[in-house]
């Protein structure tokens, strides 16, 4: 069971209180008009499967019910951040280890954000 | 009952039981006697009881192989009482307690004379690896009588037929230090860890803390081992950081430091959980620890040798000789054959020789062992035979002989003579096996160390292994081990280290292990007695052998083939033998075939424990309406929707009889039809939206136009998923220009409220709109019928029910019964219908004061059942009924609710204009009338164009909603019908799963009233 730390509480709370909602960073196209059924379907049905670093939307269902993300390694199941609605991940499948300023902060390592 | 035996294999003196008290128990019927502070299988070998239980697969007599977790044979179904009734328990875990009854898990007629015992004689073929999938393969309906009988004789223990009349407690913990295991690296690990001001919580699995120093030969600061022991659990406990659990096992390694402790707190004094001053006791405990640090101090288990007859009573572990001598005083035989590999095991033969019994023979399969016990046993007389290994135990009930043989351990092969020494006991040692499956737990596969011979655990961050968990294994290491890794854990939590300095343990050298797992036989494995690899799903060394040979080269799929490693065991003795074994076989090294994957939990886990206090009416939240205890006084009968209780319909007493369902749903469907009824609507969703963009907002998730609908009118809206399907649907009303009101599904209205947020949070934030749920806020009563109005007229004033002013979609402000009240008119049944919604605190005085006034106009009550049937004639779908998620607007004929030119594209709308959206031959909503009116038709029953067709018939549809209609005297439905929109007053069919076939005619899904006048008087 996770323990997820809410960017808008500020607090970490146990996976009970939050619901997962799929891969992040799906953007719902601007003109749905003009997408053909392709991109549409695309938009649609699919979403990628990675083993390793995957980027998921999250709402804190039970706590303050902002939606926010995770950054999480799917094989490891540690949760390497999590960040606001809007805001971009430290950590990517291209830069896994992160923004080396953020990944030496001491502090979030001792609250266990990459538990 | 026999009267009590005597305990003749308790010594004199000696052990931690307390003599003062004795303890009487039965095991398979027999009675007995021990001491406080035995085990089950301590007090079992105490009174010489050899046969346990009888083998799963093959029968065979089976005795007391370890002294814990990690026993394979000794499990027993445990209770006097049916309700009592524990399966599996393990008696080398199972404190001793006065009345204490026990029986053998197996073993049919009984484990003396066992009738399946001459199966697994008759013939080592009998079974082979693969067995059910090669025997029982075919037929499959076979199968379940196959199982059954299998089953009864193999026998895994039984489940109570009685309620549990115990209770049992979960606990969330936080603490910045879990130390599991109180052995020598755990008790220091928690000393380092505490002293430094980390909250520490110590779990061990045992009666008693202490571990191996429980029975140590060794001494701390010059003193017994024990004592340090009790020093240190004095000085933990008095810290105020620190919480000790005792008989708590760590069951589960789960994400993010989340530890499972399962702590039992009465099983070690009865059955059941024993009154204390009156009160009921809880059972056991769950903890549901998130740790910041977790120091995995869970110790090492032992390796028993493979050798033929290995698992005939009398073959027993070294340390568990040890374990049973120093700790228990019990010596669990006369004469004693050590075989091993290593100087360790040396200690057993020693105790058994202080214990004042023979020890027959050392076998050592090193050539020149020379460490300080090997010495010491020199000393003491006993005969050390080198190079050298039992190759085989004698005996059927119990060993009465060991033959042993020089070995070559690299060529497998017996390179001399055997000889055959008379012996009660074989005690073996093949080394040690880190217990790492709570490391396994969190995904790491473990590291093999050839210099310690053994898996050595890798881990997540945050977590290390110390002691025996780590392969180390001398006492001074250990305690070492344990403050670094104590420490270490404190610091990485943000405290300051504190220095610890362990006892003083005298250094002693110890001679190098040698590597030997299954002991070689003159014969070849397949043609040798029987060698165990795992006792407890009896697999053999030959049934690897075998595996290996028919292609199984994955150390996962010899698992599974042989099934070594299942079950309450999770292969704590057998596996890394089992792995060695096909190491050997298929000419690799034991980390090239890797390891299985050990899973919570390390020990079974009773359900009670995990349920909790979550069951009976704890089991799940229930919501009630604020009306709810006067539609119990009233003898409803109640339907779950979600978590809310709903009046299903109100049964009356008609000539002395309760109604059935159906004459209570007939009757209140026609008060409605005729006079007037009401429904308590409190449990539809409500969501309260405000802000100047809320119109945008709903003109964008509803299917429908919002941008003029004026404050005090109402509208139905539809809204879809953004791939076009409904999902849920809803009446929305205008309280003010920036102010709506949202209602939804019973069961939607927490997936409508997240789907809004949703949208708005990740999609529009732009827009300023926000959004409450409101639902418990209103309690919603629907008065419908003919005689309505006349019934509102009479409990309000200041409301203008004139139907032109207050007209049909139209919703007031007032007050109804003297209680500020917002009154829509808004009809789920097609008739006249006020809903009336009041603060949920004083609906209950406006629901009585409705009945006082309706009575005279035959005000009835009606529930979900009526609600239902009444909407499905006027074609009202709902939705996750009638709809599944792949039904459009437009397959549900709801063309009147699409917005196609609304300038914003609202979610769904793309998506109907996608090649499977718009194709033709979708399923589309319609109704069916049945040719035969008094059939109701079957819910979710198929529907066909032929039923002559062959089998399969291509199906066309299936029906969605299907009722009685009192009011029409029919039988009639909705379906969904592929292209059913065109096919009006058609022919379907619909067969039966009896044989029948319902013909039914495709109509209108509007049965009642199609123009809709009736809503509008």
């Amino acid at each position: 069971m996770f323990y997820i730390h809410c960017p808008y509480c500020g607090e970490h709370r146990e996976e009970e209180e939050f619901h997962p909602k799929g891969q992040a960073h799906i953007a719902r196209p601007q003109e749905p008009e003009s997408c053909s059924d392709e991109a549409w379907g695309d938009y649609l049905f699919f979403r990628d499967n990675p083993r390793g670093i995957h980027h998921e939307l999250w709402v804190h269902a039970v706590g303050c019910r902002k939606f926010f993300n995770i950054t999480r390694h799917t094989v490891s199941y540690a949760i390497l951040e999590t960040y606001k609605m809007g805001e971009q991940p430290t950590f990517t499948a291209e830069n896994p280890e992160g923004r080396p300023s953020v990944a030496a902060d001491p502090a979030s390592l001792r609250e266990g954000v990459r538990a | 009952m026999s009267q009590p035996r005597q305990q003749a294999n308790r010594l004199a003196q000696g052990g931690r039981i307390d003599r003062s008290r004795r303890l009487s128990f039965s095991f398979n019927g027999q009675t007995y006697q021990g001491h406080a502070g035995d085990t089950l299988a301590s007090a079992l070998l105490a009174n010489g009881v050899d046969i346990v239980n009888r083998s799963f697969k093959y029968s065979r007599a089976r005795g007391i192989v370890a002294a814990g977790a990690e026993e394979p044979n000794a499990l027993v179904q445990l209770g006097d009482g049916e309700a009592a009734q524990v399966p599996n328990v393990r008696a080398t875990q199972q404190a001793l307690y006065d009345g204490l009854s026990a029986r053998s898990t197996n073993g049919w007629p009984n484990v003396q004379r066992d009738l399946m015992g001459l199966v697994g004689k008759l013939s080592g073929s009998f079974m082979p690896p693969g067995f059910y999938y090669k025997t029982f393969m075919a037929p499959a309906s076979m199968w379940l009588t196959y199982e059954k009988y299998i089953r009864k004789s193999a026998g895994l223990g039984r489940s109570p037929m009685e309620g549990d009349p115990d209770i049992y407690d979960h606990l969330h913990q936080h603490c910045d230090v879990l130390v599991v295991g109180a052995g020598p690296a755990g008790l220091a690990a928690a000393l380092a860890a505490a002293r430094s001001g980390a909250r520490v919580i110590v779990a061990d699995e045992q009666e008693e803390m202490g571990g191996s120093l429980l029975d140590s030969r060794e001494l701390l600061d010059d003193r017994p081992a024990d004592q340090w022991v009790a020093e240190t659990l004095e000085a933990l406990s008095a810290m105020d950081n620190v919480t000790l659990l005792s008989r708590t096992t760590a069951n589960g390694y789960h994400d993010h430091h989340f530890v499972t402790l399962h702590e039992r707190r009465t099983e070690h004094l009865a059955d059941t959980a024993p009154r204390k001053e009156g009160r009921r006791q809880v059972r056991s405990r769950l903890h549901r620890v998130r740790a910041g640090r977790v120091v995995l101090a869970t110790g090492a288990h032992e390796r028993p040798l493979v050798y033929a007859g290995n698992d005939v009573p009398g073959n027993l572990l070294a340390g568990a000789v040890s374990t049973y001598i120093r700790r228990y005083g019990v010596v669990p035989g006369q004469r004693l054959v050590l075989s091993t590999s290593n100087d360790h095991a040396y200690r057993a033969a020693l105790d058994w020789v202080e214990a004042g019994r023979e020890v027959v023979a050392i076998a050592d399969a090193r050539a020149n062992p020379d460490g300080e016990l090997v010495a010491e046993a020199r000393v003491k007389g006993i005969r050390v035979i080198t190079g050298s290994a039992v190759v085989e135990a004698k005996g059927d009930s119990r060993v009465n002989a060991a033959r042993i043989a020089p070995i070559d351990i690299a060529g497998f092969r017996v390179v001399g003579t055997a000889e055959t020494l008379a012996c009660d006991t074989i005690a073996s040692s093949g080394g040690y096996s880190p217990v790492i499956h709570l490391a396994s737990h969190t995904g790491c596969r473990p590291t093999w160390r050839d210099d310690r011979l053994g898996f050595v655990p890798n881990t997540v961050p945050g977590v290390a292994a110390a002691g025996g968990a780590q392969a180390v294994y001398a006492t001074a290491e250990v305690l070492d081990d344990g403050v670094a890794a104590g420490r270490q854990a404190a610091v990485e939590a943000g405290f300051e280290a504190v220095s610890v300095s362990p006892p003083q343990v005298p250094a002693r050298r110890d001679g190098e292990a040698c590597a030997l797992y299954q002991v070689p036989h003159e014969k070849t494995t397949l043609r040798a007695p029987k060698q165990f690899v795992d006792l407890q799903n009896d697999v053999t060394a030959a049934g690897i052998e075998v595996a290996t040979r028919e292609g199984f080269e994955s150390i996962e799929h010899v698992k599974r083939y042989t099934a070594m490693g299942f079950g309450t065991d999770q292969g704590k003795l057998g596996n890394i033998n089992g792995m060695a074994i096909a190491a050997r076989c298929l000419g690799r090294s034991i980390p090239e075939v890797g390891t299985t994957v050990f899973r919570p939990n390390y020990t079974p886990v009773t359900f009670g424990s995990i349920v909790g206090r979550h069951c009976g009416e704890l089991f799940d939240p229930e919501r009630y309406t604020a009306m709810h205890q006067w539609h119990v006084e009233q003898g409803a009968a109640f339907e779950d929707v979600g978590q809310w209780k709903r009046p299903w319909y109100f049964p009356r007493q008609v000539d002395g009889k309760t109604e059935s369902m159906d004459e209570a749903v007939a009757r209140e469907c026609l008060a409605v039809r005729e006079k007037v009824g009401i429904l308590d609507a409190s449990t539809l969703g409500k969501i309260d939206i405000q802000g100047p963009d809320a119109r945008e907002f709903l003109g964008r998730v509803y299917t429908n136009k919002w941008a003029k609908l004026a404050p005090g009118r109402v509208r139905y809206g539809l809204m879809c998923k953004d791939d076009g399907m409904v999902f849920d649907d809803g009446t929305t009303s205008c309280l003010g220009d920036n102010h709506f009101l949202m209602t939804t599904s019973t069961g939607g209205a927490a997936t409508v409220m997240e789907w809004l947020e949703i949208w708005h949070q990740t999609e529009w934030p732009e827009l300023d709109v926000y959004f409450n749920s409101v639902t418990d806020h209103w309690a919603t009563m629907t008065v419908t019928g003919p005689e309505a109005r006349k019934l509102m007229e009479e409990v309000t004033t200041d409301i203008d029910l004139d139907r032109d002013s207050f007209k049909f979609m139209d919703w007031r402000e007032g007050k109804v019964a003297g209680v500020p009240a917002r009154v829509f008119r808004i009809s789920f049944t097609g008739e006249l219908a006020y809903e009336i919604n009041v603060q949920a605190n004083y609906a209950l005085p406006v629901w009585e004061t409705l009945f006082a006034h309706g009575n005279k106009y035959g005000l009835t009550p009606y529930g979900t059942e009526t609600m239902h049937v009444l909407r499905a004639e006027k074609g009202f779908i709902i939705a996750g009924q009638d709809t599944d998620g792949s039904v459009t607007p437009e397959d549900l004929g709801m063309y009147w609710a699409i917005g196609y030119d609304k300038p914003f594209s609202w979610i769904g709308k793309r998506a109907l204009t996608r090649p499977d959206s718009a194709r033709a031959g979708r399923k589309q909503l319609v109704g069916l009338k049945p040719r035969d009116s008094q059939v109701v038709l079957e819910e979710g029953a198929p529907i066909v164009l032929d039923p002559n067709h062959a089998i399969p018939m291509p199906m066309e549809g299936h029906v969605t909603s299907s009722y009685y209609s009192p009011t029409l005297a029919s039988g009639f439905a909705l379906a969904v019908v592929k292209g059913g929109q065109q096919k009006m007053g058609e022919s379907v069919y619909l067969p039966m799963a009896d044989g029948q076939v319902h013909e039914a005619e495709i109509v209108s899904t509007i049965f009642l009233d199609p123009k809709g006048e009736r809503q509008h008087v």
